[in-house]
């Protein structure tokens, strides 16, 4: 019995071995094929002609979330371009591993990649100086310095729908306790957590942000312990920046409390609470820049840099959400005004923007550019509550 | 302070069910596995049923079936307990990325809140112990009871006679085998309780690695606790509280490093490990210093 087993273990090993010698020299021949036509045309455009495009992502598709709506603009390309493979990794994690997995897509053909996730960036700098003929675009990170020939990164302006939002939650709220949870203070979050503030403050002078972060992107008990402290302090609109965002939603819902939802509409979850939230739609952007790179124009675009897209050109890829059934007409009526003078002079950040500590942000009357609102805005403003974890 | 309670419960589970099958010699480093694929079940059968105690016995019950892999690799198969509690954690995972992806967007009827009558009016301790769902009263009896069998019952005296020194048990013509099985199944048991007071009665919600690592630490808690039920509920609610400090010191304006805080917990598993290592690894049933390699005075 003993024996058999052992022969059994030593075969299927060798099994495995075989299979794992075959796969290997399949990938070899492939990753060949693929460097010597890319040596061939290593005079062309980035990303022209791609057979591929490869999608990189951070965590499940179907996280209801960040994840979820960056791969449905993955499959928005599918449908849109028939002739394209389209490449997709879930779970990558933000290290080496990643730039791996975008070797491998490229080793399958892909000349196009989007790497989803903000820390993705630095294994997406390092493929696109490996690779020339690649064109690699990072979601929601910000390359310093010159932007690589062949690289760029692209994002919507969210600040602006979580402002609007925070309109509505100011208008609502009746203890003037908003709460936000969130994961990390990346500049991102804390220009959300800042906007969310300014738009209730516009309409409520009163309201104030009470903010709690987690420390993890989705750790549902951290979102949980968070939601009852915050419904504990008297805070009765939840909002947050999670990637996973049902446990929150429901815990504001179970309280009778109001929330105001992020990445996705989760207005199933809180039929009651659901007042306002922000969710995305990369279909037209992810579309763009593919087609952009196919016709090998990407050097030189607009994506070849820090590709910012808002509501005054019309591409912002972060919507609003739908309202909930206890907003009023007269609130919907503020915030499209609001909306209104954003597209056309106006910005969430118009100054006077005060710091915490009553440092002077933006100068009164002041309409901030993209640039300057994420090279300012990464402290909290007056009227937020909590202090950011610092890792030193 | 009720937030550990909240937060430890889950953690106390899995400590539970490893006090049990660390007892009769086997570390089962899957509890995290188990856990997971407790959590997911429960939180799938609620939504099919709509009762979750048919979920939470479902949770179990996978908890349990998972558990039984590891059995089966290291009691029968003799394999490495550490390597094989991995690699079953890791089939967990998997299991419940591959099927759970369906649940993530789904709402259950998740246990309530139950205050206990009169004892729930208590001042403070009313608050912290008697204001929560069933599955936390639950362990309040479980705790008591795992002290009881193991210390004090027959059943008991087997299962550590199976760690302590398996020769004596099979002389006296008892199967060593059934009764390790018996006691790592329970394990796997009581952690698939714990990942469904987590999805079906804590968090009300599914996500992918929901776990976040509380089996791992209800292993640790146990070998900090050295197997003794209460330490190890103690243990379980250090974690808990260390999860609810840090949103309820943030929310009242105290200004503590945050990563600090959130490390806190491991940091002093370390520093418990270091300073009472030794002592404890003499009092380690001989079945688990065998596991860790630990040497043994002959």
């Amino acid at each position: 019995m003993r024996r058999i087993s052992r022969w059994a273990a030593i075969s299927a090993v060798l099994l495995l071995a075989l299979v794992a010698a075959a796969c290997g020299s399949n990938s070899d021949k492939s990753s060949a094929n693929a460097s010597s036509s890319g040596s061939s045309s290593s005079s062309s455009a980035p990303g022209k002609d791609s057979k591929a495009v490869g999608f990189i992502f951070v965590g499940p598709k179907d996280d209801f979330g960040y994840n979820q709506a960056a791969y449905q603009g993955a499959m928005a390309v599918k449908a849109a371009f028939p002739n394209l493979k389209v490449l997709t990794a879930e779970n990558v994690p933000e290290n080496d591993d990643a730039t791996r997995v975008m070797e491998g897509m490229i080793a399958k053909g892909a000349k196009i990649i989007f790497a989803t996730s903000y820390n993705h960036l630095d294994p997406a700098m390092k493929v696109a100086a490996a690779h020339p003929d690649v064109a690699v675009v990072q979601q929601g990170n910000f390359i310093k310095g010159t932007v690589p020939a062949n690289a760029g990164t692209y994002f919507g302006t969210v600040y602006e729908p979580v402002y609007l939002a925070g309109i509505v939650a100011g208008k609502q709220t009746k203890t003037n306790k908003l709460g936000y949870v969130y994961a990390y203070p990346i500049p991102q979050t804390v220009a959300n957590i800042d906007a969310f503030e300014l738009g209730a403050q516009s309409v409520n002078p009163k309201a104030e942000t009470y903010t709690i972060n987690t420390s993890n992107w989705c750790d549902p008990a951290k979102q949980e312990e968070a939601a009852k402290s915050l419904l504990a302090q008297g805070v009765d609109v939840l909002t947050q920046h999670q990637d996973c965002t049902a446990t929150i939603t429901k815990a504001a819902e179970a309280a009778g409390a109001m929330v105001v939802g992020y990445h996705a509409d989760a207005s199933t979850l809180a039929p009651k609470g659901w007042i306002a939230g922000s969710e995305w739609d990369w279909s037209a952007l992810y579309k763009d820049i593919v087609q952009t790179a196919l016709d090998g124009k990407f050097t030189g675009s607009k994506y070849n840099a820090n590709f910012r897209s808002g509501l005054k050109d019309g591409l912002n890829p972060f919507v609003q959400s739908k309202y909930g059934p206890s907003v009023t007409q007269d609130t919907k009526d503020l915030v499209a005004k609001a909306k209104t003078d954003i597209s056309t002079s106006g910005s969430p950040f118009k100054g006077p923007v005060m710091s915490q500590d009553g440092k002077t942000l933006i100068a009164d009357g002041t309409v901030p550019d993209y640039a300057t609102i994420e090279s300012t805005i990464v402290v909290f403003v007056k009227g937020v509550v909590g202090e950011m974890p610092k890792s030193s | 302070m009720t937030g550990a309670v909240r937060g430890g419960t889950s953690i106390l589970y899995c400590a539970m069910g490893e006090s049990v099958s660390e007892t009769a010699g086997v570390v089962n480093l899957g509890t995290e596995g188990s856990m997971l694929v407790g959590a997911l079940a429960a939180y799938a059968i609620t939504a099919n049923t709509h009762n979750p105690w048919i979920g939470a016995l479902a949770g179990a019950s996978a908890g349990a079936a998972l558990a039984f892999v590891h059995a089966f690799f290291v009691l029968n198969r003799k394999a490495n307990q550490l390597a094989t509690g991995l690699v079953v954690l890791f089939l967990g995972l998997g299991l419940t990325s591959l099927f759970g992806a369906a649940y993530v967007a789904r709402t259950v009827n998740s246990f309530k809140t139950w205050k206990v009558p009169l004892l729930s009016h208590i001042p403070w301790i009313g608050q912290i112990f008697f204001q929560h769902d069933p599955l936390t009263y639950l362990t309040f009896l479980l705790v008591p009871a795992t002290w009881f069998v193991l210390q004090r019952t027959g059943v008991g005296l087997l299962v550590r006679g199976a760690g302590e020194r398996s020769e004596v048990l099979s002389t006296y013509g008892h199967n060593v085998l059934r009764v390790q099985y018996l006691a790592v199944v329970i394990g796997g048991f009581l952690a698939g309780l714990g990942g469904a007071q987590l999805s079906t009665a804590y968090a009300n919600a599914w996500f992918e690695n929901m776990t976040q690592g509380r089996g791992f630490v209800a292993v640790a808690v146990v070998i900090f606790a050295a197997r003794k039920p209460l330490a190890a509920m103690g243990g379980s609610y250090l974690f808990g509280a260390a999860l609810a400090l840090s949103p309820a010191l943030q929310v009242r304006g105290w200004h503590i490093n945050q990563f600090a805080l959130d490390s806190l917990p491991y940091l002093a598993i370390i520093v418990v490990l270091i300073l009472l290592g030794k002592k404890r690894a003499a009092e380690a049933p001989e079945g688990l210093q065998k596991v860790f390699e630990m040497s043994i005075a002959t």
